[in-house]
């Protein structure tokens, strides 16, 4: 159980590493959405509307170390298999 | 004599239609006006924009310094991309939007007003509310105003249109916007742009 708890914890931390990662690195805030510009030719004015898009930020990070420090602190909680015949 | 005198009726009576100042209405049927603000804050600076923005502005060609009006902007429609900071600056400690639909900014004088082409630049004195605070604040502004344009931004509408831009920025505290808290994750410095087309049709 403990070997358990700590490779779930090091796949988790791993996990979320790989999507951060993947979806760009962000290294501010998770974003839900993504402001996307366009110009109006007439007047020169950039409208700015939202795409829906999920960017993991640093906090997504801080928080999946939170759970897999959790996980791995969990798994000190069970002792060591016996050795005993 | 009298035939001069017709004329010169006709000449004032054309002159002053010409000179006459024009209302712009800023509801934007194309969704394109904004307003952006940015404040600093630890690991990455909050922005975001508002898009409910409405109003009219009394604007005359021919003596600018006379321009006056009000724009609104819908606190609701304030918005940043991360959805849970969205909901705490909507939120009863920042902006209370429930109880404080609506952000203002109303003009009260024009000044070092100057006119280039179709461009006039021009400090406006006026009275910004935010929270329901009133607060009576300077704004540097740029007004273009495109004689006949209305028509290519709607089609079979003749008129004309005002763009104004503006860029200043206000402190949240002296509105009363969860004043002296936070100012180590939130900046008590606000950051506004303001980029609007309004139309006067014909």
């Amino acid at each position: 159980m403990k070997k358990r708890l700590r490779v779930a914890a090091l796949l988790l931390l791993v996990a979320a590493v790989g999507f951060w990662l993947a979806t760009g690195a962000n290294r501010g805030w998770t974003k839900n959405s993504v402001p996307q510009r366009t110009l109006d030719e007439v007047t020169g004015i950039e409208g700015i509307t939202y795409e829906k898009h999920f960017a993991p930020g640093v906090d997504f990070l801080g928080a999946a170390g939170l759970g897999a420090g959790f996980l791995a602190g969990l798994s000190f909680l069970f002792r060591n298999p016996s050795n005993k015949p | 004599m009298k035939t001069k005198l017709h004329v010169l009726l006709a000449l004032a009576g054309v002159t002053t239609a010409l000179a006459a100042p024009q209302t712009f209405d800023f509801k934007d049927p194309k969704g394109v006006n904004n307003a952006t603000f940015k404040l600093d804050a630890p690991l990455e600076a909050i922005n975001g924009s508002a898009s409910g923005i409405s109003g009219a502005v009394v604007f005359d060609p021919d003596n600018p310094a006379a321009t006056h009006g009000k724009i609104v902007v819908a606190s609701e429609s304030l918005t940043v991309p991360n959805a849970m900071q969205r909901q705490h600056m909507q939120g009863a400690q920042w902006l209370d939007v429930a109880k404080f639909p609506e952000i203002t900014f109303e003009s009260k004088e024009l000044k070092n007003v100057k006119t280039s082409g179709d461009t006039t630049t021009a400090d406006i004195i006026g009275t910004f509310t935010l929270k329901g605070v009133p607060k009576e604040i300077t704004v540097p502004v740029k007004f273009t105003y495109l004689k006949d344009k209305l028509g290519q931004r709607v089609p079979n509408q003749k008129g004309d249109l005002m763009v104004i831009r503006a860029g200043f920025s206000i402190k949240r505290g002296d509105f009363g916007v969860n004043q002296g808290q936070m100012e180590d994750k939130v900046s008590d410095t606000i950051e506004l742009t303001l980029s609007i087309a309004g139309a006067s049709p014909k």
